[in-house]
Order: structure tokens, then C-alpha cells, then sequence
């Protein structure tokens, strides 16, 4: 897939072998771009006898959709993922700061004693 | 007349459950021991629903014959498969009344039934998707043991739980956090993936798509979501300090925790969606509180009672609805 999203046009299965870093046989990387295709990351195109492969978005949308899910900006709680913390706005984060700043002073504090 | 005394008191149960619920939503308690808290809420739960469903039932089968309201419903299914929707003797307007009353149970225990098979597919397609898009964009990195990190400046940690669990940060994350409070977070995030906490939560996520507009339903999910939450501290915090014991010298882990979450909570966005903030608020607040502070668990013995009235409760609605 990296090989892909460098490309600026469609890459052939050859031609994504001979990007990869790594040997792997001609059938392997065939298989693994049938894949992608067949989940909508990548779209193909006939071209002569061979397809030729090219990504159905940039790199940085999925990342924005991961990261839409992570952060959970919509509100919408969902049991999908388990998060460690929601980030805040408005008065609460700035009590937050407070508390987190209060909190860094005693710890630089408590060392000094340590010292 | 049998039916009417079951409906009675499952009706009884019913609202004694939705009042028993807005009492624990606004107890201190729970944050003593987060555990025994959730079981009393799933309790509450489960009987409101089936005690909510059975009562409705119980109506509408008021029929004479032997056996409780499962059989009931048992032969009344027989009286309609041939052919007649009344009882022997019985006055139009009261069949009218039983067979509305039937439907209602049928609709409701159909609408909570569906809603809970609906909240599984959600999930398991969304985590289905996170898990192909983590193929394609995540990496391991050696600052982060054990886990995924996505390239991307905003802090995020979570874990996608499951058979194939896991745990994703962002390289926000790794910039945001010191080394000690990472480790506290990925803890935070192994407990959710070994105790299965999502399960826990999957059906009240159901019950709040069923019900948006009930303040209750939404205060119960936002509560148990936070309890699990807190759950998930306290098994973090046993992880970290038994290591913490081995490598002496180590600050406390508690407050790791508890700056990791003032950390995470202060770098978010200026500026948020409208209404985002809803139902929520004051979790991290109410988190970092309890890691800095921490309330003393309840005493054994009324763990135990609350652990033994959530089994009654569940217990007594389903003798109601057999015998």
C-alpha cells in the first residue's frame, strides 16, 4: 500500500514488486493487491493484459478516519473501542490545566527535597 | 385472576427498578467499589426490562389455566393458532384490551431484543473496520511496547477489544506523555482488553439508541462507562505496583495515572463540536479525584448484600414469569 500511495499514477503488480523493499513472489503481491481492492482501499483498471492498481484515497484520509473514531469528536459514545481519556473544552479544561500544573509543582518540589 | 396479581407485581418491579436506578444514579458510593456498583446496575437492568416486558404479557394473557406467564403466553399462542383470539365467555372490549396489551410486551421485548442484536453489529463493523485501517497505517514503535502507534499529532489511546485485541496510540500521545505515564496508560488499556469491559457496556449503549430521549437511560450509560473507567484504574494500578515493587524508586503510580489523565484531558481541540459535552463531563475531573484520594472500597459485608439483592431481584422476576 505505501508503494501505492508514493506512486503518482497506477502501478502494474510488477511494478509494485520491484518498489517493495523486501523479494516477495509475483502471485503473493497479486493476491495481497486483489485484497486491498476487494476491501475499497484500492481500485483497479484494466490496462492490456494486466491490471493496474491505484489507491482509492491518500494516506492521510484514512488516518483522518481512524483518528474520527479514536477521539470520538460526534459525541456518540460507542462500545466499539475503549478510550483512555475524552479530551475536554471550555472550563473544565482550563481546571484541568490547573490541577496539572499544581500537580508538576509538587513534583518538582518533592525532588528538590529529594535532593 | 391469578395473571393480575403477577402483573401487579411485576409492574411493581418494573418501577421499583427505574426508581432503584435514578437512586443509584445519584449515589456516592459506586465510586468506592466500581465492581459491585456495575453488577447492581446490569441487575437493575435486566429485571426493569423483563419485569417492563413481563407485566404487559401478564395482562394479556389473562387467561384461567394453571402456570405462571411463560405458559400463559404458551396458551393463548394455541388459542389464536386455531383461529379464535377470544376466551370462552370473555367481552369483546376485553379481548380488545388483552390482545393490546400482548402486543405492547411483544413490541417492547422485540424493539430491546433488536436494539441489543443492532449495538453488536455496530460494533463489530466498526471495530472491523479500525482493525483493516490499523493494518494498513499503524506501526510498532519501541517507546510504546505492546502497542499500535498511528501517525498522528492529536493525543489518543485506546484499545480495540475483542478476540485479536488491541491497543493503539497516537505519536501525540508518545510526544504528550513521559515514559512512567505512557506505561500507566497502556496498563489502563490492558485491563479493558483482559476483563472484556466492553461487554459490560455494549447493552446499555443499546438501551440509550432504544430510549434516546430518556435523561435516565442516558445517566446510566454515562455512569457505568465511568465505573468501568475506574475499574480499569484500579486494575492498572495493581499491574504498575506490583512492578513498581520490583524496581524500587519508582514514583507512585496513582499519580502517574492521575497526570496522564490531566494531560490527555487539557490537549484537546480549542474548540469542540456544539453539544458534545451532553451528557459527559467531569469524568476526567471525577477520575483524577479517586487517583489522588482514594475513597475507601466498601465494607465486605455490604458488598456482599449488594451482590445478593441484585441476585434476588433478577431472581424474583424470572420466578414471576415461570410459575
Amino acid at each position: 500500500m505505501e508503494v501505492l500511495w508514493q506512486s503518482d499514477s497506477a502501478l502494474t503488480v510488477r511494478e509494485v514488486s520491484n518498489g517493495l523493499p523486501q523479494n516477495l513472489a509475483h502471485t503473493t503481491v497479486m493476491t495481497v493487491l486483489d485484497r486491498l481492492a476487494k476491501k475499497g482501499f484500492a481500485r483497479r483498471e484494466r490496462d492490456g493484459r494486466a491490471w493496474r492498481y491505484r489507491p482509492a484515497a491518500t494516506r492521510e484520509a484514512y488516518v483522518a478516519e481512524l483518528m474520527l473514531t479514536a477521539l470520538d469528536q460526534t459525541g456518540d459514545r460507542t462500545a466499539a473501542l475503549a478510550r483512555f481519556a475524552q479530551s475536554v473544552t471550555g472550563t473544565e479544561a482550563d481546571a484541568l490545566r490547573t490541577a496539572l500544573a499544581r500537580l508538576e509543582g509538587h513534583s518538582s518540589g518533592g525532588d528538590t527535597r529529594g535532593l | 385472576m391469578r395473571e393480575l396479581a403477577d402483573a401487579t407485581l411485576l409492574a411493581a418491579v418494573a418501577v421499583g427498578s427505574v426508581r432503584g436506578a435514578s437512586a443509584l444514579a445519584g449515589a456516592s458510593w459506586p465510586r468506592r467499589s466500581p465492581a459491585t456498583a456495575i453488577l447492581l446496575w446490569q441487575a437493575l437492568g435486566l429485571a426493569g426490562g423483563l419485569a417492563a416486558v413481563g407485566a404487559f404479557v401478564a395482562v394479556g394473557v389473562n387467561d384461567e389455566h394453571p402456570g405462571g406467564v411463560a405458559a400463559g403466553v404458551l396458551t393463548v399462542a394455541r388459542r389464536f393458532a386455531s383461529g379464535r383470539l377470544a376466551s370462552r365467555g370473555e367481552a369483546p372490549l376485553l379481548t380488545l384490551l388483552h390482545i393490546t396489551c400482548l402486543a405492547a410486551g411483544m413490541a417492547l421485548l422485540a424493539v430491546l431484543w433488536w436494539m441489543l442484536v443492532m449495538a453488536f453489529a455496530v460494533v463489530v463493523q466498526a471495530r472491523r473496520r479500525q482493525r483493516e485501517l490499523l493494518t494498513l497505517l499503524a506501526h510498532g514503535d519501541p517507546k510504546a511496547p505492546g502497542a499500535l502507534v498511528v501517525d498522528h499529532p492529536a493525543a489518543a489511546a485506546y484499545c480495540l477489544p475483542g478476540i485479536r485485541s488491541k491497543i493503539v496510540v497516537s505519536v501525540g500521545t508518545l510526544d504528550l506523555l513521559p515514559p512512567a505515564e505512557l506505561a500507566a496508560v497502556l496498563a489502563h488499556e490492558r485491563a479493558h482488553v483482559r476483563a472484556r469491559h466492553d461487554l459490560v457496556l455494549i447493552p446499555f449503549t443499546s438501551l440509550r439508541r432504544a430510549f434516546p430521549r430518556s435523561r435516565l437511560i442516558a445517566r446510566a450509560h454515562w455512569t457505568v462507562a465511568l465505573l468501568i473507567e475506574m475499574m480499569a484504574d484500579d486494575h492498572a494500578l495493581r499491574t504498575l505496583v506490583d512492578r513498581a515493587l520490583v524496581e524500587r524508586g519508582q514514583p507512585l503510580p496513582a499519580r502517574e495515572l492521575a497526570m496522564a489523565l490531566l494531560r490527555f484531558g487539557a490537549a484537546g481541540p480549542s474548540c469542540a463540536p456544539e453539544g458534545a459535552l451532553a451528557v459527559g463531563g467531569g469524568e476526567i475531573t471525577a477520575r483524577v479525584d479517586r487517583l489522588l484520594e482514594p475513597p475507601p472500597p466498601l465494607p465486605r459485608p455490604a458488598q456482599a448484600g449488594i451482590i445478593l439483592a441484585s441476585a434476588l431481584l433478577i431472581t424474583s422476576v424470572i420466578l414471576l414469569l415461570v410459575i
